[in-house]
């Protein structure tokens, strides 16, 4: 798997990383190479078999749908490198 | 004092029982010691001597009217993975740079209300991602174990490393840990102490900071297979803020030990004997089979045959659900925020400055395996390998009860003797992550020296929430080799 400069910047993107020319060129060889070396998986026959979902059989807990937290707008917005009264504070996003 | 901070947990625990000393003069003897040790080991990224001596004085309190909980008094370490209300916790990236959490883990709120106490937040690889404690954003902690006739700095393994180094050390009497590929054993292996790795769904991952959610599991790491038992019996809990919390009663551990392993029916996997194995490693093998036969186990030849995909498969997994989970730290709701020309450019930024080079290398494979297109090939290609890897297990424990193998392919190396290749990195989690991609629980016992003097473990897996059979087979060897403590105390 070969990956070049434009793959790194494609993903960078979608994972909203910015990266420099040297770090993009760099991350071609690493990138490349971990996606070599788990590329032996197609050695295995996987046809029929489930996806793993749990260790034990069991299903999932549900529980009623009310509400059981809430009201602590202070400590949601407490840790914001950025805040007015109970808002995150970004960069304008419309015009 | 200072001998308190030798004790064990047990040891600890009888010795307030008894009121031979209090808790304020234990918690004082482990301040006293990571002030002095600190500064050589990196293993505290925080102390929180203030708060511990508080708890200290509320336990004493508690103690003289009789009103001792079971850990009441006793002083922790606790891994900075862990959300701790009030006390900074980041992870050891900077991208939770100042973050102080307005909740308490489930975990660690179990221990307190079980009445033990915090000396400090402990380092860790950053967001557990690593197997040495090079890539924490404090810098590398120092094993307190050296080679013997150098002084060449070794890593205490990761991403537990300061909770592996702390305990090996005597900075705290027993430390929280996380174990997503290897990160409570590898480390624990290589500095002598005993590290277990529970059942995926036996500990709440309720307020720990998440790495990836199917693999991430709490356990502790001590001195002793004991100081374990009681550890996790503390730890673990039914939690019904984490759906995947399993709800099954919680055994009283130490209960197990004691029994021996008469009739107990070990499994020797043969896929572990991999190429270019040191015969040191080998040896060790075959000397805690000795051990458990002289004990009275039986052994049996077993066959694990997706052992060799497990590595591989784990790096679609584990990174895959590290992008996702990562995808929080968006320099908006908390953390580290570094301002760009619009929204996007402030995300991208943000994350640039915030996330060091192998966290960024993640994220960044991650997205890749789960982007349009590839998912199916590469994330759900890796679960249904992880359904083989379980279905190897399943099988041999038709005819074992536990299975042995080595936890590291070799004894700690030393700081930046490794970090070069992503990949040659990866090869320390070998026999240490098939047993998280089969959520199943395992426990690494010290059980020898490498050649160069410094600590070598083994490691025991079990069925699924049957860790007591892991702590009955982990002491009979325990019993065996001894305990392993650095031959000098540099740093003290």
């Amino acid at each position: 798997m070969e990956v070049d400069a434009n793959l790194v910047r494609r993903i960078a993107r979608l994972a909203r990383i910015k990266v420099s020319d040297a770090e993009a060129q760099a991350l071609q060889g690493e990138l490349s190479g971990i996606l070599d070396w788990v590329a032996q998986l197609d050695e295995v026959k996987t046809d029929g078999v489930e996806p793993m979902t749990r260790v034990i059989p069991m299903t999932l807990r549900q529980r009623a749908d009310e509400v059981t937290d809430g009201e602590i707008p202070d400590q949601v917005v407490a840790n914001a490198p950025q805040r007015e009264e109970h808002f995150y504070v970004v960069p304008k996003v419309v015009e | 004092m200072s001998d308190l901070t030798k004790l064990t947990l047990a040891e600890a625990r009888d010795g307030l029982a008894t009121k031979t000393f209090s808790s304020r003069e234990l918690t004082q003897a482990f301040l006293d010691a990571i002030a002095k040790a600190n500064a050589a080991l990196n293993a505290y990224v925080l102390e929180t001597p203030d708060l511990a001596l508080a708890r200290a004085a509320e336990s004493d309190a508690r103690i003289a009217k009789g009103q001792a909980r079971p850990l009441e008094g006793l002083p922790l370490g606790i891994k900075d993975l862990y959300c701790t209300k009030g006390v900074r916790t980041t992870a050891c990236s900077k991208i939770l740079d100042g973050f102080t959490p307005t909740y308490e883990s489930t975990v660690t709120q179990n221990l307190w209300d079980a009445g033990a106490l915090m000396l400090g937040k402990l380092n860790n690889d950053e967001f557990a991602m690593g197997s040495s404690n090079e890539t924490s954003a404090f810098g590398p902690v120092v094993s307190p174990w050296r080679r013997t006739g150098s002084n060449a700095k070794l890593v205490p393994g990761g991403s537990s490393g300061g909770s592996s180094s702390a305990v090996a050390a005597d900075l705290c009497l027993a430390a929280t840990a996380t174990d997503t590929g290897g990160s409570i054993r590898q480390p624990a292996a290589i500095t002598g102490t005993v590290g277990i790795k529970p059942t995926y769904g036996r500990c709440s991952r309720w307020g720990i900071v998440a790495f990836a959610s199917s693999l991430d599991q709490a356990g502790p790491i001590t001195k002793t297979v004991r100081d374990a038992a009681i550890m996790l019996r503390h730890m673990a809990s039914v939690d019904m803020k984490d759906s995947t919390s399993v709800d099954l009663p919680v055994p009283n551990y130490e209960a197990a030990l004691g029994r021996g392993v008469k009739g107990l029916r070990v499994g020797v996997p043969k896929e572990y004997r991999v190429d270019g194995m040191p015969k040191e490693i080998e040896d060790l093998w075959q000397q805690g089979i000795a051990w458990l036969k002289a004990a009275g186990a039986s052994i049996h030849d077993i066959s694990l045959p997706h052992t060799k995909y497990a590595l591989p498969a784990y790096y679609i997994v584990a990174p895959a659900e590290c992008s996702s989970n990562l995808a929080r730290y968006d320099g908006v709701r908390y953390g580290l925020r570094v301002p760009g020309k619009d929204l996007i450019d402030t995300y991208e930024e943000t994350r640039h400055a915030g996330f060091g080079a192998e966290v960024r290398r993640r994220v960044l494979i991650g997205t890749y395996v789960l982007s349009a297109g590839y998912y199916d090939a590469y994330y759900i290609k890796a679960q249904k390998v992880r359904t083989l890897i379980k279905a190897d297990f399943d099988e041999a424990y038709k005819t074992v009860d536990v299975v042995l193998t080595p936890t590291t392919p070799g004894p700690a190396f030393g700081i930046g003797e490794v970090s070069g290749d992503p990949v040659q990195m990866y090869l320390n989690d070998i026999f240490t992550v098939t047993v998280n991609m089969a959520g199943l629980p395992g426990i690494s016992v010290p059980a020898g020296l490498s050649s160069e003097g410094t600590p070598l473990g083994l490691q025991l897996i079990g069925k699924p929430f049957d860790e007591e059979t892991l702590f009955r087979a982990a002491e009979a060897i325990e019993q065996a080799a001894g305990r392993f403590t650095p031959p000098t105390r540099w740093w003290a």
